[in-house]
């Protein structure tokens, strides 16, 4: 079944120069390895298409059961030269839980 | 153990925090973070204007607030206040709050050096693009490097109440007391990069407590009340993030990792002035109502850089807003953008970017952003960025003629034309740590 990645996990995003950062935290556990599975460095650059002009890295922290994902060349040029409302890609950790992915539902059970 | 809190995660957070982390509970230091990347070039134009000035402003009236109270209960406060004039702040901490002793950090600022580097053949290329820094030698407004926790310590030991720095790495402030207090040595990676996790975590103040907190955040209790982050610190690297009981916010092991994430790169190699710091290593657990331990930090040897912060001048910029209501408000807002632009090619004007926004309907996600079906209104969001001040200042009067000659229902315009801004651009480099001297110099 799809659901919303923010079923499973919450985030926080920022910046540093024009590179975004989005750190997604699995809410329990096992969450973690759904994300692995699912949320890969390709899916989240092609989740935010034209937004992100460089290449997407994923970093795993299985001890805190998260991932930390950079977006390069996300925030046309960076805090202070960008002309976006959102220079500084607060707002795109909470866009990325609304990606979809894919979980068998026996996955979501306690 | 001591006590560690910060009452200010930028300059502009909320001027009550350092007075109630004070009031409401006991802490034995209080740290304050007023710099981002470019604050720097900002405060380096007040100076060029005045030299008294190049330093956070608000700092010394805040200390004038607390001073009686902090010479009472002997808390030490660590600023990087100092900007790119650490004298000065300093000077006038003790003018407005003379029976305290202050000490400033100074070295980190190289903006009257880069000449000498670039003849030792310092290039002090873009960490991001690779460019020497010649390519914007007269256009750098400022330049500085990061220092660590040690001179910071250093400047405790005189016995100093207040600490002013200039530039310094953020979690540096909270480091700095476990250093002067536990007696660490610059080669303890482990407990240093047990140190900078903790200022990490509480460097940005309330996003450590429930500030922003992306998870179920309308369970969090009187936001309103919200108590800034603090740091129970042991001698043996163990470090307990926690707040003053009885006020808003709450601190608990996903509120932690959410600020642990943040603005972080590869967590393997978290690199900071002191050590290198492993992410990966660390373990939280819950020991309590808003209690976080946090152990297992595993650092790894300082690097022979120091990062530097320089900024410079890149062009001009300037954007507008023009409110389009329903009907059709979106369908308005997009013809409104393509007239503007039609006149600019008219006018004949060259910018190296024009950006096109729809607030209410993708602003901030941009491709990401849900569709949206018949919004009540939209926000037509334009602007532009080029290194010709005129044609930016000609950009701002174009908005406006919409209003009677564009599309119908456009509103929102009261503020009259955008201000034009300089853009500062930031440049990121490294620099031998052998050729960064820093030295405390005592006042009072």
């Amino acid at each position: 079944m799809k659901i919303a990645l923010g079923r499973i996990a919450h985030a926080r995003s920022g910046d540093k120069g024009d590179t975004a950062n989005i750190g997604v935290i699995a809410w329990r556990e096992r969450g973690y390895f759904i994300l692995v599975r699912e949320v890969t460095a390709e899916r989240v650059k092609e989740f935010f298409g034209g937004l992100v002009k460089g290449r997407v890295e994923r970093f795993e922290l299985e001890n805190l059961g998260a991932l930390n994902f950079l977006l390069h060349q996300a925030l046309d040029g960076g805090g202070t030269v960008s002309l976006r409302l959102d220079a500084q890609g607060k707002t795109l950790g909470a866009a990325l839980l609304g990606m979809e992915i894919e979980v068998d539902e026996h996955e979501l059970g306690d | 153990m001591i006590r560690i809190a910060n009452g200010q995660g930028f300059w502009g957070d909320w001027l009550e925090a350092p007075v109630r982390l004070i009031e409401q509970g006991p802490i034995d230091y209080l740290t304050l973070d007023y710099l981002a990347e470019v604050t720097m070039s900002i405060l380096q134009k007040q100076k060029q204007r005045d030299a008294r000035l190049g330093y956070a402003r608000d700092f010394p009236p805040l200390i004038a607030r607390i001073a009686d109270r902090i010479r009472e209960r002997n808390i030490k406060v660590l600023a990087n206040a100092g900007g790119v004039n650490p004298l000065a702040c300093a000077r006038e901490v003790r003018r407005l709050a003379p029976g305290l002793k202050v000490a400033a950090v100074l070295g980190d600022d190289i903006f009257a050096r880069i000449d000498e580097f670039l003849a030792k053949g310092f290039q002090l290329r873009n960490l991001d693009t690779g460019e020497p820094v010649a390519a914007v030698r007269d256009r750098l407004l400022s330049a500085n490097a990061y220092l660590g926790a040690f001179p910071l310590a250093q400047a405790l030991a005189t016995g100093a109440d207040v600490v002013v720095s200039g530039r310094c790495a953020d979690a540096a402030l909270a480091l700095a007391p476990m250093i002067q207090r536990f007696l660490w040595q610059e080669t303890d990676w482990d407990l240093l990069a047990a140190g900078c996790v903790a200022g990490h975590i509480i460097e940005c103040g309330a996003q450590a407590t429930g500030g922003n907190f992306q998870g179920d955040w309308q369970s969090l209790p009187d936001l309103a009340e919200i108590g800034y982050p603090i740091v129970e610190a042991e001698p043996g690297g163990m470090c307990t993030i926690t707040k003053h009981p009885g006020t808003g916010g709450r601190v608990n092991s996903h509120v932690v990792k959410e600020q642990l994430l943040y603005e972080i790169g590869d967590p393997r190699r978290y690199v900071t002035p002191d050590c290198v710091v492993d992410f990966t290593s660390l373990r939280l657990e819950e020991v309590g109502p808003d209690r976080v331990r946090v152990r297992g930090a595993r650092g790894g040897p300082r690097t022979e850089t120091l990062k530097v912060s320089a900024s410079y001048a890149a062009g001009w910029k300037a954007t507008g807003t023009l409110v389009y209501s329903w009907p059709q408000a979106l369908e308005k807002a997009q013809a409104a953008d393509r007239i503007v632009r039609q006149r600019l090619r008219q006018l004949g004007l060259q910018f190296d970017c024009i950006s096109t926004e729809f607030v209410g309907v993708n602003a901030c996600h941009g491709p990401a952003a849900r569709p949206v079906q018949d919004p009540p209104e939209v926000e037509l969001r334009l602007g532009v960025r080029g290194q010709n001040k005129e044609a930016v200042e000609r950009f701002t009067r174009e908005l406006i003629p919409l209003v009677l000659s564009g599309p119908p229902g456009a509103t929102g315009y009261g503020e009259g034309r955008p201000p034009v801004r300089e853009v500062v651009a930031y440049w990121p480099a490294l620099i031998p740590r052998q050729d960064i001297e820093p030295r405390v110099e005592v006042l009072g």
